[in-house]
């Protein structure tokens, strides 16, 4: 068989994803994440009488190290598998992504595992996190000095 | 080419299963369960496959009541970088080592060797292993195993265990009675997350030179088996053999990835199983009783690798294919 007819066969035999599902899960998980994030920085605002930003600092803190702990206790994963994009998106999917590779090099030691592997998938969002904040830098001088 | 055997004989097997595969329908036919979690007791992922595989190795020569004297040549393979979990527990044994790689091919390819060592009078025992993990494959292939990475319905899931075959020239149940070496497949295939359509030209080439070779019909056998296409890959299998051979196969075609566990139930295994220990734990445990009992007479085992390198898949290469078979008769 042609690799061309081969490909409209496999596609036959591949069940569709359910997009418009795995959006609305993900709308519906991401919503349900940022509203946490809001109740938390208004708790933090009120409890700790600290200003908007800082209190948005604690917000991102605490939601990382629940999303690691979680991780670490073994159901995380069980439920970004499930939530999908409305896990992995927020800070939660960045937590998750470094304490799972953390957890799977720890026995490598802390050098040549933990180390040199916790970065393993994070890396990527980083290095063009920092690259594409510095390029939006940019814009936003250029704007400022009347460009 | 068909490599015939005159003087092979399957001495005996042992199948040790993990935890996903303990709950799966073919649970009665293992040796020895780790029902507990996927450590078997050991420190890592990597450490757990390679006591798997141990504990299938001395299963089989306490079962045989054999010391490893008695075996002239272990032939093993698995899936981890440099074949650790074959190499490190073929270490108490202290017997002549080949170790193999094809994926999981691999349980085929090793009983395809052993088998012309003896055939060949070369040797007179051969022990024929292969294992692999679910977590220590997801480590080295994928993502790290607690990362909950979604994954598509086309998905196989690597199955854990370790098996092993003993091959003799000694009359027994069971006969080896032909086989078939698979050649380099390659269908553009790119796609880890489907590994059924990457394995079924393979398994399509393979069956189709073998059926022309011998000029036998599927209907001739008990049953036929591939290792892992899982459910899509299956059909697929289907579909080509149908198009491009014009062999219809029938209700005595089944594949392993899709018999080793409760596809409803077990939802996160996907489309099936896979993994070199997948067929194998099918093979030795469930059919290879069911070939001593009689029940089924002939049957052929068709092992399907996918020769997976997320190196080569991140450079745009595709995924290559192999699929070795062989013949099993029962001989009363």
């Amino acid at each position: 068989m042609e690799k061309k007819r081969y490909e409209k066969l496999v596609v036959q035999y591949t069940p569709k994803v359910p997009w418009v599902k795995n959006a609305i899960v993900a709308f519906l998980v991401g919503g349900a994440i940022g509203l946490l994030g809001e109740i938390l920085l208004r708790f933090y605002v009120q409890a700790l009488e600290v200003s908007r930003a800082d209190a948005s600092v604690y917000m991102i803190v605490t939601l990382i190290f629940f999303a690691s702990l979680f991780t670490a206790l073994g159901f995380f994963d069980k439920l970004v598998s499930k939530a999908k994009c409305g896990l992995i998106i927020p800070i939660t999917g960045f937590a998750h992504s470094m304490t799972s590779a953390a957890i799977d090099y720890k026995k490598e030691g802390p050098i040549y595992g933990v180390g040199s592997n916790i970065f393993k998938l994070a890396g990527s969002v980083i290095l063009y996190g920092v690259v594409a904040a510095w390029f939006f830098g940019l814009i936003r001088y250029l704007i400022e000095v009347g460009l | 080419m068909i490599l015939h055997f005159h003087n092979v004989y399957v001495g005996g097997t042992s199948t040790i299963a993990g935890p996903y595969e303990a709950k799966g329908p073919l649970r009665t036919t293992f040796d020895k369960k780790y029902q507990k979690d996927l450590y078997c007791g050991e420190k890592s992922f990597e450490q757990a496959e390679v006591k798997l595989l141990e504990d299938s190795l001395k299963i089989l020569l306490k079962k045989l009541k054999k010391e490893p004297r008695d075996i002239d040549l272990v032939i093993s393979g698995d899936l981890l970088n440099q074949i650790t979990s074959s190499t490190y527990s073929a270490l108490q044994l202290h017997s002549p080592f080949l170790g193999i790689y094809t994926a999981c091919a691999t349980s085929v390819e090793g009983i395809l060797i052993g088998s012309t060592f003896i055939d060949a009078k070369k040797i007179h025992t051969c022990i024929a292993a292969t294992s692999s993990h679910n977590m220590s494959s997801e480590k080295q292939f994928r993502n790290p195993t607690e990362y909950g990475a979604p994954k598509p319905a086309t998905a196989t899931f690597t199955a854990t265990g370790g098996a092993s075959i003993f091959l003799t020239d000694q009359k027994s149940k069971v006969k080896v009675v032909n086989g078939m070496i698979g050649t380099m497949i390659n269908y553009d295939q790119k796609d880890p997350f489907h590994m059924g359509a990457v394995m079924a030209p393979a398994a399509a080439d393979t069956l189709s030179k073998y059926f022309r070779d011998t000029k036998t019909k599927p209907e001739d056998y008990d049953l036929i088996l591939t290792g892992d296409l899982g459910l899509y890959g299956k059909e697929i299998l289907r579909d080509l053999m149908r198009i491009d051979h014009q062999i219809i196969l029938g209700d005595n075609y089944n594949d392993c990835g899709v018999m080793l566990y409760d596809l409803k139930k077990q939802k996160e295994v996907n489309a099936g199983g896979s993994g070199p220990v997948c067929s194998a734990l099918v093979n030795y445990g469930m059919i290879m009783k069911k070939l001593n009992e009689g029940t089924y007479h002939r049957v052929l085992l068709i092992a399907t690798g996918a020769l997976f390198s997320p190196t080569f898949v991140y450079q745009k290469k595709p995924i290559l294919s192999i699929a070795n078979l062989v013949c099993l008769e029962a001989t009363e």
